[in-house]
């Protein structure tokens, strides 16, 4: 990197923050919270999930107000009370997925609501030579040369990608945030990204930049700032700050020296031949060739960041997703995961990580809910009787502590604790033989986290595999016998039981 | 569908789902019997029953069946608009292959079907199926919207019925092949029992198998249902089939009934009065919980209504409109929301004078 991060006494910033406040009922969001934004550099926003990185986003380009603190733009106060609002004062968002129409063209996605007009100002008639003009010169500096009157649907992700961040340089040549631009892309695309960014920083564009992905941070960025429970940790320097620093920063603890000394606790078991296994198990864009092995009654928790590929591993292995390279084996013997119906019938199970998508059905009773997966894999015919399900439902009801009027209740009228647990319930009825937990703990209450969390280890107890995945890092590490390491979609390590939090997001940094 | 747990019986009639419909259909046949004093009157007459009620019950069986296939798909979140082309389209196939002439050998008059009556049968069936398993891949396997895969077999559709009758009405002499739609079972109409006998065995395939659970956890989160693993493909492609085959009976019945196939006419807009027999009897269009009773006393009420609407001798210019203006009143009846604001008019006359 040749470039030189402009010094913050040299230059004012063309954006600042300072002491942002942001209270949602009894939570605060943020409190105190300064950024600085200069012209001509990239700048990383970190911290966890629940940092406060999105609300501070947010309050940035006008979804939310904030409550408290001062933001100014080229020295002058400002207040964005929409997103509109935000816009017109230079400053536009590129998000996560692209929140662009894909039945619109190219050109009317870069200029929708915003469309040149013949003639006078507000006119009726739209300018169309003159608005493909223009996107085509916009894209060009984005070293794009695509057909803008074609579909934005005609172009890979990437390329809409490029798309919107040329609809954020049409709405201002500012400031650009950038909300996780590279969720979505692969490494290639990654790359063809930076050089435009590092190109646009190069013009004196003030780039903020929010990702999960620490080798992009320290590729691209010049200077991170990194919050903490709402709270602003402090603002660094790139190059001073290393990776441990930074996860340190980001955990709000110093990282103890990895240790390997542990010992796997149980001998036995660790000698046990993995019932499942994958080889090299590929999904271009989701997992990188993943080996993973999992035997019969151990819990494998899946450490890493958010966008590290874990929903994705766990997608893959219960054939929501197919993967392009690579095998899964269970006792030896390959199979194609081609359905999640395959992988019932194989033994497996999956909770999803987005109940309410893909977890309840919201208008079915509790005792519908709980038996559909097992009815599902007995198929139509025998069918569980009413007294049968209702048993079924009031065994486990009473089994979980799901709290409910009773089994005819509809699942949506449930709290979301103890949706989950039938959820549970509905996988644990089919005696699975690995079951996946894919965020099991999500936005439920402590006693819920903790009665779910007991059940997973008594399922193991009883010969059950769980892979296990959370963003809660101490819930992994507590009921892990095993944690597998995942970085930017790929296997980096594995950790014994008895490791800590700090371990993982050591190895998560590279350290071990 | 519905509990039948301790609470008072009267509580239970209140919240049954039937309710409202049941309500509409007596209404509606109120009505009747007050304008036409002979409305309720039975006769036996040629050994089977006459009267304006059988009337009624034999012209609804076509849009019973319809209503029933119809009932699934909405279910299933989907819809079916091709249902009437493809009732013309069964009743053309069955028309033609029956054809029937009039042959004398020994002097003695003999109607004579060009194939064997149950081929003609089958095959139009197996028409009908493979049309609603076209509409079911479109929308399950290729995954078009429900509306437009089947807008493409509606529009189509007549347009193979009128090919292959030659945009001709083959009118069928055969009389074995009336009894279908115009023959009399014990008294009743023959037709009726076909409904009926589609109705029960479809009420213990979603009753004795999982096939009503499945439907409706596929109607209400069909990614959920995916992952639970319920292969929601291939009950909704099953459930489109079904609805062809149930629009190849109704046009059966239609053709016996009329004696002839007309490309252009047959079950024309039944797709419309079958979604509409549906909604009104209680299936909500957003798929989920259905109810195939509450779909047959629908077809009933239409049925009832159009009757009512001829028997009176409203104009013809005019009696669309009648019956739209009538399908309104009870669709702002059966509206749980409606009927609370109703309540609210009542009980507090002053309340509308700030509104």
């Amino acid at each position: 990197m040749t470039h030189t991060p402009p010094t913050a006494q040299a230059v004012a910033p063309v954006l600042e923050l300072s002491g942002i406040a942001k209270q949602f009922g009894p939570v605060r969001a943020l409190s105190g919270v300064g950024l600085r934004l200069y012209a001509g550099e990239v700048h990383a926003l970190m911290g966890q999930n629940g940092a406060g990185k999105s609300t501070l986003i947010k309050v940035l380009t006008g979804v939310y107000q904030a409550d408290e603190g001062d933001m100014r733009l080229n020295g002058s106060s400002i207040r964005a009370t929409s997103t509109l609002d935000a816009q017109r004062l230079g400053i536009s968002t590129v998000y996560q997925e692209v929140n662009l129409c894909a039945n619109l063209s190219v050109a009317e996605n870069i200029f929708a609501g915003r469309y040149p007009r013949k003639g006078l100002a507000g006119a009726w008639a739209i300018d169309w030579p003159a608005m493909h003009r223009d996107a085509r010169t916009l894209l060009a500096r984005l070293n794009l040369d695509i057909d803008v009157t074609q579909t934005l649907a005609s172009y890979s992700v990437a390329v809409q990608q490029m798309v919107a961040i040329a609809r954020g340089l049409s709405i201002s040549a500012q400031v650009l945030i950038l909300d996780e631009p590279t969720s979505s892309l692969d490494d290639e695309e990654v790359e063809r990204l930076y050089i435009v960014l590092r190109q646009l920083r190069d013009q004196g564009m003030a780039i903020l930049f929010v990702t999960h992905f620490l080798d992009q941070v320290y590729a691209l960025c010049d200077r991170i700032t990194v919050l903490r429970n709402g709270e602003l940790v402090g603002e660094y320097p790139a190059a001073e700050l290393g990776h441990n620093a930074l996860i340190a920063a980001m955990v709000g603890r110093e990282l103890a020296p990895a240790s390997s000394a542990d010992a796997a606790n149980d001998a036995s078991r660790a000698q046990a031949p993995e019932w499942l296994q994958t080889k090299a198990l590929n999904r271009r864009g989701h997992v990188k060739a993943m080996d993973l092995g999992i035997r019969r009654g151990e819990v494998v928790g899946l450490g890493g960041l958010l966008g590290s590929g874990r929903t994705e591993l766990a997608r893959l292995l219960f054939g929501l997703d197919r993967s392009d390279a690579g095998e899964i084996t269970l006792d030896g013997k390959t199979v194609r995961m081609d359905s999640p119906v395959t992988a019932i019938q194989l033994g497996l199970g999956l909770c999803p990580e987005d109940r309410k998508a893909e977890g309840i059905i919201a208008e079915l009773s509790v005792r519908e809910n709980i038996v559909l997966a097992l009815q599902a894999r007995q198929g139509l015919w025998p069918a569980m009787g009413r007294v049968q399900q209702t048993t079924l439902a009031e065994g486990y009801v009473k089994a979980l502590g799901i709290k409910t009027a009773d089994v005819d209740t509809p699942i949506g009228q449930l709290s979301g604790g103890n949706q989950q647990k039938a959820v549970l319930a509905r996988w644990l009825a089919t005696q699975p033989s690995l079951l996946i937990l894919d965020e099991p703990t999500r936005g439920i209450d402590i006693a819920a986290k903790q009665e779910i969390m007991n059940e997973i280890l008594a399922l193991a107890k009883q010969g059950m595999a769980v892979l296990f995945i959370s963003s809660e890092m101490e819930e992994v590490v507590r009921v892990s016998d095993r944690i597998v390491v995942l970085r930017d979609r790929a296997k980096v390590g594995e950790l014994p039981a008895g490791t800590n939090d700090q371990a993982v997001y050591a190895m998560i940094a590279g350290q071990a | 569908m519905s509990t039948s747990n301790a609470p008072s019986l009267v509580k239970r009639v209140q919240t049954h789902p039937l309710l409202w419909p049941v309500v509409t259909l007596v209404l509606i046949l109120m009505v009747n019997a007050s304008l036409n004093p002979g409305f309720w009157m039975l006769q036996w007459r040629d050994g089977h029953l006459y009267g304006s009620v059988i009337d009624i019950l034999n012209r609804a069986a076509p849009l019973m069946l319809v209503s029933l296939g119809m009932t699934l798909v909405i279910a299933t979140r989907g819809i079916d608009i091709s249902v009437g082309a493809t009732v013309a389209i069964s009743a053309a196939v069955a028309a033609l292959m029956v054809g029937g002439k009039l042959v004398i050998t020994d002097g003695v008059a003999q109607h004579v079907s060009r194939f064997p009556m149950w081929l003609a049968i089958v095959c139009a069936l197996l028409t009908a199926l493979a049309c609603g398993l076209w509409n079911g891949v479109l929308v399950a396997k290729i995954g078009l919207q429900p509306i437009i895969a089947t807008l493409i077999l509606m529009v189509a559709g007549r347009g193979v019925a009128q090919l292959l009758t030659d945009g001709q009405i083959v009118t069928v002499y055969y009389p074995p092949y009336f009894f279908i739609g115009s023959g009399y079972l014990w008294g009743l109409p023959f037709a009726l029992f076909i409904a009926g006998f589609v109705y029960l065995l479809m009420h213990l395939a979603v009753t004795r198998t999982a096939l009503g659970l499945f439907i409706q956890a596929i109607g209400i989160n069909p990614a959920a249902a995916r992952v639970a693993g319920v292969r929601e493909r291939l009950i909704s492609i099953c459930v489109y089939a079904f609805c062809g085959l149930t629009a190849g009976i109704a046009g059966l019945i239609i053709s016996s009934n009329v004696k002839s196939a007309d490309g252009n006419n047959a079950g024309n807009l039944l797709e419309l009065d079958a979604i509409l027999a549906v909604t009104l009897g209680g299936t909500l269009l957003t798929g989920g919980r259905f109810t195939l009773a509450g779909s047959m006393i629908g077809a009933l009420i239409i049925q009832t209504l159009t009757s009512t609407i001829y028997s009176i001798g409203v104009p013809p210019e005019i009696n669309l409109v009648v019956k739209a203006a009538v399908v309104f009143v009870v669709m702002l009846m059966q509206s749980a929301e409606f009927r609370r604001a109703v309540r609210g008019w009542v009980l507090r006359p002053d309340a509308g004078s700030h509104a």
